[in-house]
Protein backbone atom coordinates (compact mmCIF):
# COMPACT_ATOMS: atom_id res chain seq x y z
CA UNK A 1 0.00 0.00 0.00
CA UNK A 2 0.86 3.15 -0.93
CA UNK A 3 -0.12 6.26 1.47
CA UNK A 4 1.00 8.74 -1.13
CA UNK A 5 -2.13 7.13 -2.88
CA UNK A 6 -4.31 7.44 -0.24
CA UNK A 7 -2.97 11.27 0.48
CA UNK A 8 -2.53 12.67 -2.59
CA UNK A 9 -1.62 16.36 -2.94
CA UNK A 10 -5.50 17.10 -4.08
CA UNK A 11 -6.48 15.50 -0.85
CA UNK A 12 -4.48 17.15 1.76
CA UNK A 13 -4.98 20.54 -0.39
CA UNK A 14 -9.10 19.77 0.60
CA UNK A 15 -7.87 18.86 3.68
CA UNK A 16 -6.81 22.23 4.49
CA UNK A 17 -8.35 24.59 2.79
CA UNK A 18 -11.89 22.95 2.30
CA UNK A 19 -14.40 25.07 -0.20
CA UNK A 20 -18.00 26.19 0.77
CA UNK A 21 -17.27 25.86 4.52
CA UNK A 22 -20.23 27.51 6.62
CA UNK A 23 -23.59 28.11 6.71
CA UNK A 24 -25.02 28.92 2.95
CA UNK A 25 -27.71 31.63 3.50
CA UNK A 26 -31.34 30.88 3.05
CA UNK A 27 -30.44 27.07 2.58
CA UNK A 28 -34.01 24.96 2.11
CA UNK A 29 -32.62 21.57 3.29
CA UNK A 30 -29.98 20.10 5.98
CA UNK A 31 -28.95 17.15 7.19
CA UNK A 32 -26.83 16.13 10.12
CA UNK A 33 -23.98 13.34 9.54
CA UNK A 34 -21.86 11.50 12.26
CA UNK A 35 -19.38 8.71 12.46
CA UNK A 36 -19.93 7.40 15.94
CA UNK A 37 -16.67 5.00 16.01
CA UNK A 38 -14.21 8.01 15.61
CA UNK A 39 -16.68 11.56 15.99
CA UNK A 40 -16.49 12.79 13.05
CA UNK A 41 -19.70 15.28 12.13
CA UNK A 42 -20.90 16.92 9.15
CA UNK A 43 -24.09 19.50 8.34
CA UNK A 44 -24.95 20.04 4.84
CA UNK A 45 -26.69 22.66 4.20
CA UNK A 46 -28.08 23.03 0.73
CA UNK A 47 -30.33 25.69 -1.31
CA UNK A 48 -32.49 23.78 -3.88
CA UNK A 49 -34.04 26.32 -6.34
CA UNK A 50 -37.77 25.65 -7.87
CA UNK A 51 -36.43 23.42 -10.61
CA UNK A 52 -34.91 21.25 -7.84
CA UNK A 53 -31.37 22.64 -9.02
CA UNK A 54 -28.82 22.68 -6.49
CA UNK A 55 -27.79 26.28 -6.28
CA UNK A 56 -26.03 26.97 -3.29
CA UNK A 57 -24.26 23.63 -1.27
CA UNK A 58 -21.62 24.20 1.98
CA UNK A 59 -20.58 22.40 4.90
CA UNK A 60 -19.66 22.76 8.38
CA UNK A 61 -18.08 19.96 10.56
CA UNK A 62 -15.01 18.37 11.58
CA UNK A 63 -13.40 15.51 10.97
CA UNK A 64 -10.09 13.77 9.33
CA UNK A 65 -8.19 14.82 5.94
CA UNK A 66 -9.95 12.21 3.88
CA UNK A 67 -13.70 12.96 4.84
CA UNK A 68 -13.54 17.03 5.22
CA UNK A 69 -11.45 16.63 1.43
CA UNK A 70 -14.14 14.32 0.01
CA UNK A 71 -17.15 16.83 1.44
CA UNK A 72 -14.99 19.64 0.30
CA UNK A 73 -14.72 17.72 -3.70
CA UNK A 74 -18.52 17.18 -3.48
CA UNK A 75 -19.62 20.37 -2.83
CA UNK A 76 -17.40 21.33 -5.60
CA UNK A 77 -19.32 18.58 -8.14
CA UNK A 78 -22.69 19.03 -6.94
CA UNK A 79 -23.00 22.93 -6.76
CA UNK A 80 -25.31 23.83 -9.98
CA UNK A 81 -26.89 20.19 -11.02
CA UNK A 82 -30.29 18.77 -11.31
CA UNK A 83 -31.81 16.46 -8.49
CA UNK A 84 -31.01 13.54 -10.98
CA UNK A 85 -28.29 13.67 -11.39
CA UNK A 86 -27.01 14.67 -8.06
CA UNK A 87 -28.64 11.18 -7.19
CA UNK A 88 -26.35 9.56 -9.70
CA UNK A 89 -23.22 11.36 -9.13
CA UNK A 90 -23.54 10.24 -5.47
CA UNK A 91 -24.54 6.48 -5.91
CA UNK A 92 -21.48 5.77 -8.71
CA UNK A 93 -19.15 7.54 -5.91
CA UNK A 94 -20.42 5.45 -2.96
CA UNK A 95 -19.81 2.54 -5.78
CA UNK A 96 -16.57 3.30 -6.72
CA UNK A 97 -15.08 3.60 -2.81
CA UNK A 98 -17.15 0.70 -1.94
CA UNK A 99 -15.08 -1.15 -4.88
CA UNK A 100 -18.58 -2.58 -6.44
CA UNK A 101 -17.49 -0.73 -9.49
CA UNK A 102 -15.52 1.67 -11.33
CA UNK A 103 -16.73 5.20 -11.24
CA UNK A 104 -19.05 5.84 -13.99
CA UNK A 105 -17.84 9.62 -15.23
CA UNK A 106 -19.69 10.55 -18.00
CA UNK A 107 -20.99 13.80 -16.02
CA UNK A 108 -17.72 14.98 -15.18
CA UNK A 109 -15.28 17.02 -16.92
CA UNK A 110 -11.55 16.85 -16.81
CA UNK A 111 -10.63 18.40 -13.92
CA UNK A 112 -13.63 17.12 -11.88
CA UNK A 113 -12.51 13.22 -12.68
CA UNK A 114 -8.99 14.03 -11.36
CA UNK A 115 -10.68 15.57 -7.81
CA UNK A 116 -13.33 11.73 -7.83
CA UNK A 117 -10.67 9.76 -8.73
CA UNK A 118 -7.82 11.54 -5.95
CA UNK A 119 -10.45 9.89 -3.68
CA UNK A 120 -10.20 6.15 -5.18
CA UNK A 121 -7.34 5.55 -2.99
CA UNK A 122 -9.15 5.28 -0.06
CA UNK A 123 -10.80 1.77 -1.68
CA UNK A 124 -7.94 -0.04 -0.22
CA UNK A 125 -8.61 0.89 3.53
CA UNK A 126 -11.48 -0.23 4.28
CA UNK A 127 -11.79 1.28 8.16
CA UNK A 128 -11.57 4.65 6.03
CA UNK A 129 -14.30 4.20 3.61
CA UNK A 130 -17.00 5.49 5.99
CA UNK A 131 -14.67 8.79 6.10
CA UNK A 132 -15.47 9.14 2.24
CA UNK A 133 -18.41 8.34 1.94
CA UNK A 134 -20.40 9.93 5.17
CA UNK A 135 -20.90 13.59 3.49
CA UNK A 136 -22.64 11.84 0.40
CA UNK A 137 -24.85 9.96 2.38
CA UNK A 138 -25.84 13.55 4.34
CA UNK A 139 -26.03 15.01 1.08
CA UNK A 140 -28.70 12.50 -0.15
CA UNK A 141 -30.66 12.73 3.64
CA UNK A 142 -30.83 16.41 3.03
CA UNK A 143 -32.63 17.01 -0.86
CA UNK A 144 -34.42 13.94 0.46
CA UNK A 145 -35.61 15.43 3.25
CA UNK A 146 -35.25 12.28 5.12
CA UNK A 147 -35.00 14.68 8.51
CA UNK A 148 -32.73 11.73 10.12
CA UNK A 149 -29.36 12.28 11.17
CA UNK A 150 -26.96 9.79 8.98
CA UNK A 151 -25.42 7.63 11.19
CA UNK A 152 -22.22 5.64 9.15
CA UNK A 153 -22.98 2.48 11.87
CA UNK A 154 -26.52 2.42 10.82
CA UNK A 155 -26.40 2.94 6.88
CA UNK A 156 -25.17 0.65 4.97
CA UNK A 157 -21.81 2.63 3.82
CA UNK B 1 11.37 -14.56 33.70
CA UNK B 2 13.65 -11.71 32.82
CA UNK B 3 11.91 -8.20 31.21
CA UNK B 4 14.08 -8.93 27.86
CA UNK B 5 12.84 -12.09 27.09
CA UNK B 6 9.02 -11.16 27.69
CA UNK B 7 8.53 -10.34 23.85
CA UNK B 8 9.45 -13.57 22.57
CA UNK B 9 7.02 -15.29 24.75
CA UNK B 10 4.71 -13.55 22.34
CA UNK B 11 4.11 -15.66 18.85
CA UNK B 12 2.33 -12.25 17.03
CA UNK B 13 5.44 -10.50 17.28
CA UNK B 14 7.14 -12.99 14.72
CA UNK B 15 4.44 -12.12 12.41
CA UNK B 16 4.96 -8.57 9.71
CA UNK B 17 2.25 -6.13 9.59
CA UNK B 18 2.44 -4.24 6.06
CA UNK B 19 6.29 -5.80 5.89
CA UNK B 20 7.11 -4.32 9.33
CA UNK B 21 7.93 -6.13 12.24
CA UNK B 22 5.19 -5.14 14.65
CA UNK B 23 4.96 -2.22 17.00
CA UNK B 24 1.97 -2.94 19.26
CA UNK B 25 0.89 0.31 21.37
CA UNK B 26 -3.00 -0.63 21.56
CA UNK B 27 -2.48 -2.58 24.32
CA UNK B 28 -4.93 -0.42 26.56
CA UNK B 29 -7.07 -1.52 23.87
CA UNK B 30 -6.45 -4.90 24.46
CA UNK B 31 -2.86 -6.96 24.93
CA UNK B 32 -1.25 -9.85 22.94
CA UNK B 33 -1.19 -13.19 24.60
CA UNK B 34 1.64 -14.99 25.36
CA UNK B 35 2.19 -18.40 24.46
CA UNK B 36 1.41 -20.20 27.45
CA UNK B 37 -1.67 -18.58 27.78
CA UNK B 38 -2.59 -19.58 23.72
CA UNK B 39 -1.34 -22.97 24.65
CA UNK B 40 -3.41 -23.78 27.04
CA UNK B 41 -6.61 -22.90 24.86
CA UNK B 42 -5.22 -25.12 22.52
CA UNK B 43 -4.73 -28.04 25.23
CA UNK B 44 -7.81 -27.92 27.00
CA UNK B 45 -9.86 -28.15 23.60
CA UNK B 46 -7.82 -30.71 22.27
CA UNK B 47 -7.43 -32.93 25.27
CA UNK B 48 -8.90 -31.56 28.84
CA UNK B 49 -12.60 -29.80 27.50
CA UNK B 50 -15.62 -30.91 29.16
CA UNK B 51 -18.20 -28.16 30.93
CA UNK B 52 -18.12 -27.54 34.54
CA UNK B 53 -19.42 -27.87 37.77
CA UNK B 54 -22.22 -30.33 36.53
CA UNK B 55 -21.50 -33.84 35.05
CA UNK B 56 -19.37 -36.07 37.45
CA UNK B 57 -16.81 -38.48 35.11
CA UNK B 58 -13.53 -37.17 35.37
CA UNK B 59 -13.23 -35.03 32.27
CA UNK B 60 -15.48 -32.52 34.28
CA UNK B 61 -14.06 -33.07 37.62
CA UNK B 62 -11.00 -32.09 36.17
CA UNK B 63 -12.60 -29.32 34.34
CA UNK B 64 -13.85 -27.72 37.39
CA UNK B 65 -10.89 -28.42 39.65
CA UNK B 66 -8.66 -26.13 36.94
CA UNK B 67 -11.30 -23.42 36.83
CA UNK B 68 -11.57 -22.99 40.09
CA UNK B 69 -7.77 -23.12 40.55
CA UNK B 70 -7.91 -19.95 38.25
CA UNK B 71 -10.30 -18.35 41.03
CA UNK B 72 -8.32 -18.93 43.58
CA UNK B 73 -5.68 -17.34 41.69
CA UNK B 74 -7.54 -14.18 40.78
CA UNK B 75 -8.24 -14.13 44.68
CA UNK B 76 -4.55 -14.12 45.66
CA UNK B 77 -3.59 -11.75 42.71
CA UNK B 78 -6.01 -8.68 43.63
CA UNK B 79 -6.05 -10.02 47.53
CA UNK B 80 -9.39 -10.81 48.25
CA UNK B 81 -10.63 -12.94 51.27
CA UNK B 82 -12.31 -15.40 50.28
CA UNK B 83 -12.64 -17.21 46.87
CA UNK B 84 -16.65 -16.50 46.94
CA UNK B 85 -15.73 -13.02 46.12
CA UNK B 86 -14.61 -13.98 42.85
CA UNK B 87 -17.28 -13.84 39.86
CA UNK B 88 -16.36 -14.77 36.28
CA UNK B 89 -18.42 -12.78 34.21
CA UNK B 90 -18.28 -12.21 29.97
CA UNK B 91 -16.55 -9.33 30.19
CA UNK B 92 -15.47 -5.87 32.90
CA UNK B 93 -18.71 -4.07 31.27
CA UNK B 94 -20.68 -6.97 32.22
CA UNK B 95 -19.23 -6.71 35.70
CA UNK B 96 -20.10 -3.46 35.55
CA UNK B 97 -23.85 -4.25 34.60
CA UNK B 98 -24.03 -6.56 37.32
CA UNK B 99 -23.49 -4.07 40.07
CA UNK B 100 -25.14 -1.47 38.55
CA UNK B 101 -28.72 -3.61 37.88
CA UNK B 102 -28.34 -5.30 41.40
CA UNK B 103 -27.45 -2.77 43.40
CA UNK B 104 -30.00 -0.29 41.68
CA UNK B 105 -32.68 -2.22 41.82
CA UNK B 106 -32.31 -2.92 45.63
CA UNK B 107 -31.40 0.70 46.27
CA UNK B 108 -31.87 3.41 43.56
CA UNK B 109 -35.07 5.69 44.06
CA UNK B 110 -36.21 8.07 41.99
CA UNK B 111 -34.21 11.20 43.07
CA UNK B 112 -30.96 9.41 44.08
CA UNK B 113 -27.85 9.92 43.18
CA UNK B 114 -25.34 8.12 41.69
CA UNK B 115 -21.40 9.84 41.57
CA UNK B 116 -18.54 9.02 38.60
CA UNK B 117 -16.20 11.14 37.12
CA UNK B 118 -15.18 12.99 33.95
CA UNK B 119 -12.68 10.30 33.21
CA UNK B 120 -14.72 7.27 33.12
CA UNK B 121 -15.09 5.21 29.85
CA UNK B 122 -18.82 4.65 28.52
CA UNK B 123 -18.74 1.51 30.56
CA UNK B 124 -19.16 2.57 34.04
CA UNK B 125 -21.48 5.30 32.68
CA UNK B 126 -23.95 3.93 30.16
CA UNK B 127 -25.11 1.50 33.07
CA UNK B 128 -25.86 3.67 35.44
CA UNK B 129 -27.04 5.95 32.91
CA UNK B 130 -29.59 3.28 32.76
CA UNK B 131 -30.54 3.85 36.35
CA UNK B 132 -30.89 7.59 34.94
CA UNK B 133 -33.69 6.45 32.76
CA UNK B 134 -35.35 3.46 34.46
CA UNK B 135 -35.03 4.70 37.77
CA UNK B 136 -35.15 8.56 37.49
CA UNK B 137 -31.72 8.32 39.31
CA UNK B 138 -28.86 11.60 38.87
CA UNK B 139 -25.81 10.97 37.86
CA UNK B 140 -23.32 13.73 38.82
CA UNK B 141 -20.02 13.87 37.63
CA UNK B 142 -16.77 14.55 39.78
CA UNK B 143 -14.93 17.36 37.72
CA UNK B 144 -11.18 16.99 36.69
CA UNK B 145 -8.29 19.59 35.90
CA UNK B 146 -6.51 20.45 33.10
CA UNK B 147 -3.97 17.67 33.66
CA UNK B 148 -6.63 15.03 34.23
CA UNK B 149 -6.80 14.59 37.57
CA UNK B 150 -10.15 14.36 39.71
CA UNK B 151 -10.27 17.38 41.58
CA UNK B 152 -10.99 15.90 44.77
CA UNK B 153 -12.45 18.97 46.79
CA UNK B 154 -15.14 19.35 44.44
CA UNK B 155 -15.97 15.10 44.42
CA UNK B 156 -16.23 15.89 48.09
CA UNK B 157 -18.68 18.76 47.62
CA UNK B 158 -20.73 16.41 45.52
CA UNK B 159 -21.76 13.85 47.83
CA UNK B 160 -24.83 14.49 49.55
CA UNK B 161 -27.64 12.38 51.51
CA UNK B 162 -28.50 10.94 48.31
CA UNK B 163 -25.29 9.84 47.14
CA UNK B 164 -26.19 5.87 46.92
CA UNK B 165 -22.86 4.71 45.08
CA UNK B 166 -19.46 6.38 43.65
CA UNK B 167 -18.34 4.77 40.47
CA UNK B 168 -14.78 5.51 39.58
CA UNK B 169 -11.84 4.28 37.45
CA UNK B 170 -8.67 3.48 38.63
CA UNK B 171 -6.99 4.21 35.90
CA UNK B 172 -7.86 6.30 33.07
CA UNK B 173 -7.56 4.94 29.65
CA UNK B 174 -6.81 8.41 28.43
CA UNK B 175 -4.76 10.01 30.16
CA UNK B 176 -3.28 7.21 32.06
CA UNK B 177 -4.12 8.99 35.48
CA UNK B 178 -3.95 7.53 38.64
CA UNK B 179 -6.56 8.24 40.54
CA UNK B 180 -6.46 8.17 44.53
CA UNK B 181 -8.62 5.91 44.84
CA UNK B 182 -8.21 4.76 48.10
CA UNK B 183 -8.26 8.46 49.13
CA UNK B 184 -11.74 8.74 47.76
CA UNK B 185 -12.71 5.49 49.44
CA UNK B 186 -12.10 6.79 52.79
CA UNK B 187 -14.26 9.76 51.68
CA UNK B 188 -16.84 7.59 51.08
CA UNK B 189 -16.36 5.29 53.94
CA UNK B 190 -17.65 8.09 56.42
CA UNK B 191 -20.75 8.73 54.75
CA UNK B 192 -21.02 5.01 54.11
CA UNK B 193 -21.40 5.07 50.44
CA UNK B 194 -20.47 1.93 48.37
CA UNK B 195 -17.59 2.46 46.09
CA UNK B 196 -17.21 0.35 42.26
CA UNK B 197 -13.70 0.25 40.89
CA UNK B 198 -13.58 0.13 37.02
CA UNK B 199 -10.30 -1.81 37.49
CA UNK B 200 -9.54 -1.84 33.61
CA UNK B 201 -6.44 -0.21 33.49
CA UNK B 202 -5.07 -0.65 36.42
CA UNK B 203 -4.85 -4.56 36.62
CA UNK B 204 -1.97 -5.05 33.69
CA UNK B 205 -0.09 -2.22 35.50
CA UNK B 206 -0.41 -1.77 38.80
CA UNK B 207 -0.23 -3.79 41.95
CA UNK B 208 -4.12 -4.64 42.86
CA UNK B 209 -4.93 -4.94 46.48
CA UNK B 210 -8.78 -4.56 47.03
CA UNK B 211 -8.38 -5.56 51.11
CA UNK B 212 -6.28 -2.53 51.54
CA UNK B 213 -8.43 -0.32 48.92
CA UNK B 214 -11.61 -1.59 51.23
CA UNK B 215 -13.59 -0.94 47.77
CA UNK B 216 -16.95 -2.98 47.37
CA UNK B 217 -16.91 -3.87 43.83
CA UNK B 218 -13.70 -3.82 41.38
CA UNK B 219 -14.14 -4.89 37.70
CA UNK B 220 -11.38 -6.42 35.33
CA UNK B 221 -11.25 -7.05 31.82
CA UNK B 222 -9.14 -10.33 31.06
CA UNK B 223 -7.87 -9.58 28.14
CA UNK B 224 -6.34 -6.37 28.71
CA UNK B 225 -4.08 -9.03 31.57
CA UNK B 226 -2.61 -10.77 28.83
CA UNK B 227 -5.56 -13.31 29.02
CA UNK B 228 -8.35 -14.77 26.63
CA UNK B 229 -11.15 -12.53 25.44
CA UNK B 230 -14.31 -13.05 26.80
CA UNK B 231 -13.32 -13.16 30.65
CA UNK B 232 -14.15 -10.45 32.90
CA UNK B 233 -13.90 -10.27 37.06
CA UNK B 234 -16.35 -8.74 39.61
CA UNK B 235 -14.88 -8.40 42.93
CA UNK B 236 -17.44 -7.40 45.43
CA UNK B 237 -17.21 -8.10 49.04
CA UNK B 238 -19.42 -11.34 50.20
CA UNK B 239 -21.69 -8.63 52.47
CA UNK B 240 -22.77 -7.48 48.91
CA UNK B 241 -22.96 -10.71 46.78
CA UNK B 242 -25.09 -12.05 49.83
CA UNK B 243 -27.58 -9.04 49.83
CA UNK B 244 -27.60 -8.52 46.39
CA UNK B 245 -30.21 -10.00 44.00
CA UNK B 246 -29.24 -12.58 41.42
CA UNK B 247 -28.17 -10.67 37.53
CA UNK B 248 -28.91 -13.72 35.04
CA UNK B 249 -31.10 -16.37 35.79
CA UNK B 250 -30.50 -19.65 34.43
CA UNK B 251 -28.55 -23.06 34.72
CA UNK B 252 -26.25 -23.08 37.22
CA UNK B 253 -26.89 -20.18 39.55
CA UNK B 254 -30.01 -22.40 40.91
CA UNK B 255 -30.03 -24.43 44.63
CA UNK B 256 -33.88 -25.84 44.03
CA UNK B 257 -36.21 -25.21 41.42
CA UNK B 258 -40.21 -25.83 41.81
CA UNK B 259 -43.19 -24.83 39.99
CA UNK B 260 -44.28 -21.66 42.30
CA UNK B 261 -40.54 -21.12 44.12
CA UNK B 262 -36.85 -21.30 42.86
CA UNK B 263 -34.04 -20.54 45.59
CA UNK B 264 -30.74 -19.66 44.08
CA UNK B 265 -26.84 -21.01 44.62
CA UNK B 266 -24.40 -20.00 47.46
CA UNK B 267 -21.56 -18.03 45.68
CA UNK B 268 -20.24 -17.71 43.61
CA UNK B 269 -22.17 -19.79 41.14
CA UNK B 270 -25.16 -17.30 41.94
CA UNK B 271 -24.12 -14.95 39.55
CA UNK B 272 -22.47 -16.96 37.57
CA UNK B 273 -26.04 -18.28 34.92
CA UNK B 274 -25.25 -20.88 31.68
CA UNK B 275 -22.23 -22.33 30.80
CA UNK B 276 -19.14 -19.99 31.41
CA UNK B 277 -16.41 -19.46 28.88
CA UNK B 278 -14.89 -22.68 30.40
CA UNK B 279 -11.21 -22.57 28.38
CA UNK B 280 -11.04 -19.02 28.77
CA UNK B 281 -10.95 -18.66 32.26
CA UNK B 282 -8.37 -22.09 33.00
CA UNK B 283 -6.28 -20.30 30.44
CA UNK B 284 -6.66 -16.92 32.24
CA UNK B 285 -4.40 -18.91 35.06
CA UNK B 286 -1.99 -18.50 32.41
CA UNK B 287 -1.90 -14.98 32.11
CA UNK B 288 -1.48 -14.30 35.77
CA UNK B 289 1.25 -16.84 36.06
CA UNK B 290 2.65 -14.46 33.52
CA UNK B 291 2.96 -11.75 35.22
CA UNK B 292 4.02 -13.47 37.93
CA UNK B 293 6.61 -14.69 36.42
CA UNK B 294 7.45 -11.03 35.89
CA UNK B 295 6.71 -9.75 38.86
CA UNK B 296 4.53 -6.84 39.81
CA UNK B 297 7.31 -4.69 40.42
CA UNK B 298 9.43 -4.83 37.61
CA UNK B 299 6.39 -4.79 35.52
CA UNK B 300 6.13 -1.18 36.88
CA UNK B 301 9.88 -0.41 36.94
CA UNK B 302 9.74 -1.25 32.95
CA UNK B 303 6.85 0.35 31.86
CA UNK B 304 7.74 3.83 33.89
CA UNK B 305 10.77 3.75 31.88
CA UNK B 306 9.31 3.64 28.69
CA UNK B 307 6.82 5.85 29.52
CA UNK B 308 9.08 8.34 30.51
CA UNK B 309 11.39 7.85 27.59
CA UNK B 310 8.21 8.23 25.11
CA UNK B 311 7.01 11.08 26.58
CA UNK B 312 10.27 12.94 26.73
CA UNK B 313 10.83 11.87 22.79
CA UNK B 314 7.51 12.69 21.84
CA UNK B 315 7.48 16.34 23.61
CA UNK B 316 10.47 16.83 21.29
CA UNK B 317 8.65 16.44 17.89
CA UNK B 318 6.96 19.54 16.43
CA UNK B 319 3.52 20.24 16.57
CA UNK B 320 2.93 17.06 18.68
CA UNK B 321 0.54 17.89 21.81
CA UNK B 322 0.67 15.33 25.16
CA UNK B 323 -3.16 14.93 26.62
CA UNK B 324 -2.79 15.37 30.21
CA UNK B 325 -0.01 15.70 32.81
CA UNK B 326 -1.62 14.03 35.53
CA UNK B 327 0.45 13.56 38.91
CA UNK B 328 0.49 9.90 38.80
CA UNK B 329 0.44 8.08 35.43
CA UNK B 330 0.27 4.86 34.03
CA UNK B 331 1.82 3.58 30.38
CA UNK B 332 -1.07 5.35 28.45
CA UNK B 333 -0.09 8.24 26.04
CA UNK B 334 -2.98 10.08 24.44
CA UNK B 335 -1.67 12.65 21.95
CA UNK B 336 -2.68 15.12 18.86
CA UNK B 337 -0.80 16.67 16.88
CA UNK B 338 -1.81 19.99 15.36
CA UNK B 339 -3.23 19.99 11.36
CA UNK B 340 -3.42 16.10 11.24
CA UNK B 341 -6.30 14.08 12.49
CA UNK B 342 -5.95 11.07 14.25
CA UNK B 343 -7.28 8.83 12.13
CA UNK B 344 -4.98 10.22 9.42
CA UNK B 345 -1.76 9.53 11.95
CA UNK B 346 -3.26 6.07 12.80
CA UNK B 347 -3.21 5.11 9.39
CA UNK B 348 -0.06 6.60 8.36
CA UNK B 349 1.83 5.23 11.09
CA UNK B 350 0.57 1.79 10.50
CA UNK B 351 2.14 1.90 7.28
CA UNK B 352 5.39 1.11 9.48
CA UNK B 353 3.64 -1.49 11.00
CA UNK B 354 2.78 0.50 14.64
CA UNK B 355 -0.68 -0.10 16.01
CA UNK B 356 -2.08 3.14 17.72
CA UNK B 357 -5.46 3.97 18.30
CA UNK B 358 -7.05 7.09 17.42
CA UNK B 359 -10.69 8.30 18.15
CA UNK B 360 -12.59 9.47 21.25
CA UNK B 361 -11.80 6.03 22.92
CA UNK B 362 -15.11 5.69 24.25
CA UNK B 363 -14.43 8.62 26.50
CA UNK B 364 -17.07 10.81 25.18
CA UNK B 365 -17.24 12.95 28.14
CA UNK B 366 -13.45 13.48 28.64
CA UNK B 367 -12.83 14.77 25.09
CA UNK B 368 -15.78 16.95 25.55
CA UNK B 369 -13.85 18.63 29.01
CA UNK B 370 -10.57 18.61 26.84
CA UNK B 371 -11.98 20.14 23.85
CA UNK B 372 -11.36 17.79 21.68
CA UNK B 373 -13.16 15.71 19.23
CA UNK B 374 -10.86 12.73 18.98
CA UNK B 375 -7.03 11.79 19.80
CA UNK B 376 -4.44 9.16 18.81
CA UNK B 377 -3.23 6.86 21.85
CA UNK B 378 -0.12 4.82 22.14
CA UNK B 379 -0.42 2.18 24.99
CA UNK B 380 2.49 0.41 26.44
CA UNK B 381 2.46 -2.86 27.84
CA UNK B 382 5.25 -4.99 28.97
CA UNK B 383 6.11 -6.32 26.33
CA UNK B 384 7.76 -3.13 24.53
CA UNK B 385 10.88 -1.79 23.86
CA UNK B 386 12.60 1.60 23.39
CA UNK B 387 12.96 0.16 19.72
CA UNK B 388 8.84 0.01 19.63
CA UNK B 389 8.95 3.95 21.15
CA UNK B 390 11.83 5.14 18.44
CA UNK B 391 9.93 3.37 15.57
CA UNK B 392 6.64 5.19 16.68
CA UNK B 393 8.91 8.61 17.28
CA UNK B 394 10.07 7.97 13.32
CA UNK B 395 5.97 7.18 12.12
CA UNK B 396 4.77 10.38 13.93
CA UNK B 397 7.41 12.23 12.14
CA UNK B 398 6.35 10.30 9.10
CA UNK B 399 2.69 12.00 9.40
CA UNK B 400 4.32 15.37 9.15
CA UNK B 401 6.05 14.95 6.24
CA UNK B 402 2.69 12.98 4.15
CA UNK B 403 0.86 16.35 5.63
CA UNK B 404 3.61 18.54 4.38
CA UNK B 405 3.89 20.12 8.09
CA UNK B 406 7.08 22.42 8.04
Amino acid sequence: MDLKQLYQDIILEHGKSPRNFGKCEKYTHKAKGHNPLCGDQVQIYVKLDNKKKVEDLTFEGSGCAISIASTSIMTELVKGRTYKIVKKLVKNFINMIKNVEEIKLENLDEDQKTKVMSLSGVKKYPMRVKCATLAWHTLTSAIDQKNEEVNTEASDS
Amino acid sequence: MHINDVKSQFPIFSKKINGKPLVYLDSSNSAQKPISVINSLDNFYKNEFSNIGRSIHSLAVNATNKFEETRMNVKKFINASSKDEIIFTKNATESINLVATTFGYQNIKKGDEILITELEHHSNYIPWHYLRETRGAIIKFAPINDDGDIIIDKLKELITSKTKIIAVTHVSNVTGTVVPIKEIIEIARKKNIPVLVDGCQSAPHIKIDVKDLDCDFYAISCHKVYGPTGVGILYAKKKWLEKLPPYIGGGGMISEVKKDKVTYASLPEKYEAGTMPTAEVVAFNESIKFMESIGIENIIKHEKELTNYALEKMKKINSVNIIGNPKNKTSVISFTIKGIHPHDISTIVDEQGVAIRAGHHCCQILHERLNLSATARASIGVYNTKEDIDILCKAIENCRKVFDLK
